[in-house]
């Protein structure tokens, strides 16, 4: 199995999250979606490690962005429960008021 | 030989008007919260001028006959302000440097008005009593003093012309005393005679700043003893004879004397003056204002030309006689004693005038006419101080038909009076006589030389007018102090005046007696030498050779007394015989005069052999035309007022209907113009802005729709954004 492999499945995942992102309707999925593109971004970091050279750089980034990704998602669920507390609801287009 | 003036007499003479000055500031500002509202402060300031002036008096006096003395200004150490001061390369017509004048003139006429000054002020603190007004009153009385003594020290036209308008407005104000007390019944009357004694003052004061105009346009100085010097080199450059600028600059100063020194047809405000407090009226028409027009005359008497001089004397005779004959005719107190001031005044001014013609001793008449400002001074002073005494002691009764028999009553006042009153005569021993003579024989002397018709005019009109002068005062006399009471009630309520009011009388009644001379010191009777003479001039008796010191330097009789220096030379021996013989005539004319007029008013109004109303009605229109002044207030009334008057109508008219009429086209055009402009701003200009503004409203409400708040939308904008912008660069 070579790299395209690799990438191709980071590829599919960072879709896939993406689509979460855009097309769930209760905000925890968009989370999901966010933490999949996170995935898609570190399966791309070991690939591209692995096959050029096979240093450590590219995994102790992979253990950065899984720090990155907890810390994140830890701000995210604060900010959902503000969001939850203050509009009664955890759909993404009925918490719209960015808009004003 | 020269005199010089020592540097502590120096600072004495700086502090004579600034005493006066400080008194004044002092005054205005805490006089009403010093004790007795303050009036102890100028009076004791001008007691110390007083004794200040006299002393100086006594150095000059000590000095005299040394030749020309302490005529000292910028030029001889003298203290000096300069005042635009250029230097001399710069700007050599720009040097206006105000310095001490000190000479026998101002020597002289400087204790005249301390001295006469002083005792107004202490006769003030008598008859003011219970003003409304009282500390203003002191205020404004110390700088009148204060103006006048500056006036006497000024060593240049300008600076005197400067104190001259002082004075100008302090008689405005000190007449007007009365027209801001709302007691007072005569309030609208002294509103009008201040009003009045400041016009017509001022048509003089214009003249004289024309005449100052053309003399620093000719001299570029003001300088007295440069001017004298400069006008002595402009006669002799032009063979002896004044150049016609000069004529016409000296008759317009002359204008300043007629205004100031109250000459017809000028006179008009002076006895209207009488609404003033009656000290006042004395400072006005004895130290101050009145005498500061004789005093211009005698400091540029040297360029006077001849022709001015026979103007000047016309002008005096007519206004001594003129006056004298309105004064037989008034009734209320004051009156007569104003217009006997016009009429002395005239005395003067056409003495001076005389000068200039007469033939025998050169410059007779210009001495006799300032001594004569000098000893008035004195009389008049304790004449007014005396009516005021009686108006005081009548409780403000002025009309001397109801007085009468007072003599008992006000004893001291009385004596006062009397004195004075055969001062003013001019009956021997007193102080009148001695310059009443003099001016007398500077007339005789211009008939007996060849003046022309001026001289035989003058002497006729003063002759009479000093028959009249005997005449009205004995008549005030002999209705005010003789005869039976023609009021019992004024009678009955008549008392002697105060201390400070008997004093200041007395003092300076003792002035009017030995102000002249001090015939009882040398026995010199009939004045031969005076004090005031040997200040200025001094006369060799034998040959009638004289020597003036009034103006250092310039020889008189190459000037405007030619007509002397001609005869002299033509026949010494006969000149000297006609000072004599003037003098011997003018003795007889003076003694000839006074009796008539004694005798004329006791028997009408002593006596009353002679009914007073038989007479009046003898002269019938003329008597009506003197008694009401000869209609002179009608006429001016009726030309310069009524002229004015009509001439400011028509010029309201235009302003009304021409001026008004463009000012309001104007404004319809401008208005006009603002409508379309106001239709092109609303219209044109906002519609702009508006379209721009709607454009942009517009614009934002259409893109304001992708903004939903919805961040999954955002998200797949960002998300197509960056397909399209790797299509695009994969593309390209």
């Amino acid at each position: 199995m070579g790299l395209g492999a690799y990438v191709g499945v980071s590829a599919a995942l960072f879709a896939l999250g993406l689509i979460c992102i855009i097309s769930r309707r209760n905000i925890l999925y968009v989370l999901f979606g966010v933490e999949m593109v996170m995935n898609a971004a570190m399966i791309n970091f070991a690939a591209f490690n692995h096959f050029n050279g096979g240093g450590l750089e590219g995994r102790v980034f992979v253990v950065f962005l899984i720090i990155l990704a907890a810390a994140e998602s830890a701000i995210a669920l604060a900010i959902v429960l503000n969001v939850f507390h203050l509009m009664k609801t955890v759909k993404p287009s009925e918490a719209d008021f960015l808009r004003e | 030989m020269e005199h010089h003036l020592t540097a502590l007499d120096w600072k004495l003479l700086l502090a004579v008007p600034a005493i006066p000055l400080a008194a004044f500031v002092v005054q205005i500002f805490f006089g009403r919260r010093l004790p007795r509202g303050g009036d102890w402060l100028p009076t004791a300031g001008m007691f110390v001028v007083m004794c200040i002036t006299v002393r100086m008096l006594f150095v000059a006096l000590g000095a005299a006959g040394h030749g020309p003395f302490f005529h000292e200004s910028v030029n001889e150490g003298g203290p000096v302000f300069e005042w635009f001061y250029q230097s001399a390369e710069k700007a050599p017509s720009l040097n206006l440097v105000a310095g001490v004048l000190y000479d026998g003139l101002g020597a002289a006429m400087l204790a005249v008005v301390g001295v006469v000054s002083f005792f107004v002020h202490l006769f003030s603190m008598g008859y003011m009593k219970g003003d409304r007004r009282y500390h203003i009153f002191f205020a404004n009385i110390s700088l009148f003093t204060f103006a006048m003594l500056g006036l006497v020290l000024s060593d240049n036209l300008l600076f005197l012309f400067i104190f001259w308008e002082l004075m100008g407005l302090m008689s405005y104000l000190l007449i007007g005393h009365f027209s801001h007390d709302p007691d007072s019944p005569r309030i609208k009357q002294a509103a009008a005679a201040c009003k009045k004694a400041f016009l017509t003052t001022r048509v003089g004061d214009t003249c004289l700043l024309f005449g100052m105009a053309i003399f620093y346009y000719n001299f570029r100085t003001f300088q007295f003893s440069e001017m004298w010097r400069l006008g002595a080199e402009a006669v002799a450059a032009n063979g002896g004879e004044y150049p016609a600028w000069m004529t016409v600059a000296g008759l317009f100063v002359f204008g300043g004397t007629m205004g100031k020194s109250a000459q017809f047809p000028l006179h008009i405000w002076l006895p209207d003056a009488m609404e003033g407090p009656t000290p006042v009226s004395a400072m006005i028409h004895a130290a101050t204002m009145v005498a500061a027009g004789v005093f211009l005359l005698g400091r540029t008497f040297p360029l006077m030309s001849p022709d001015v001089l026979q103007f000047v004397t016309v002008v005096g005779s007519v206004t001594a006689l003129f006056a004298a004959t309105i004064g037989c005719t008034v009734n209320d107190i004051k009156g007569v004693l104003a217009y006997s001031t016009i009429s002395q005044l005239g005395f003067m001014v056409a003495a001076i005038g005389t000068a200039g013609a007469a033939v025998g001793t050169v410059g007779i008449g210009l001495v006799a006419g300032l001594f004569h400002m000098v000893t008035h001074a004195f009389f008049k002073a304790c004449l007014f101080l005396s009516a005021g005494s009686v108006i005081h002691g009548c409780h403000h009764e002025q009309d001397m038909r109801k007085m009468g028999g007072l003599r008992k009553k006000m004893p001291l006042t009385f004596a006062a009076m009397l004195i004075c009153t055969l001062a003013i005569a001019g009956t021997p021993l007193f102080s009148g006589f001695y310059s009443k003579d003099k001016i007398i024989a500077s007339a005789w002397e211009a008939v007996m030389g060849h003046g022309g018709w001026v001289g035989p005019f003058a002497l006729i009109c003063l002759a009479l007018a000093a028959m009249l002068t005997t005449f009205y005062m004995f008549r005030l006399i002999f209705m005010t102090f003789f005869g039976k009471p023609k009021d019992q009630h004024i009678h009955d309520h008549a008392h002697e005046s105060p201390a400070p009011m008997v004093v200041s009388l007395l003092a300076l009644a003792t002035l009017g007696l030995f102000g002249g001379k001090m015939w009882a010191m040398d026995g010199d009777v009939l004045g031969e030498h005076t004090w005031f003479e040997s200040l200025v001039w001094h006369v060799d008796h034998e040959t009638g050779e004289t020597e003036q010191f009034l103006y250092p330097g310039i020889d008189l009789s190459q000037m405007n007394i030619a007509s002397a220096a001609e005869a002299r030379a033509h026949d010494p021996e006969h000149t000297a015989h006609i000072g004599h013989e003037a003098h011997t005539r003018a003795l007889i004319v003076s003694l000839g005069v006074l009796l008539l007029g004694v005798l004329g008013a006791a028997l009408m109004y002593l006596k009353r052999l002679i009914d007073p109303a038989r007479v009046t009605a003898k002269f019938g229109r003329f008597y009506t035309t003197v008694a009401n002044k000869y209609y002179v207030d009608e006429v001016v009334d009726a030309t310069l007022i009524r002229g004015t008057m009509s001439l400011s109508r028509t010029q309201k008219w235009i302003d009304e209907n021409i001026v008004d009429g463009l000012v309001l086209l104007m404004g319809r055009i401008h208005k006009a113009l603002g409508f379309v402009g106001a239709w092109i701003d609303k219209h044109i200009v906002d519609g702009l802005v508006n379209l721009m503004a709607s454009v942009i409203q517009t614009t934002g409400s259409v893109v304001r729709l992708l903004q939903t708040g919805r961040i999954q939308q955002y998200v797949s904008f960002a998300v197509a954004g960056g397909i399209l912008l790797a299509a695009f660069h994969i593309l390209s």
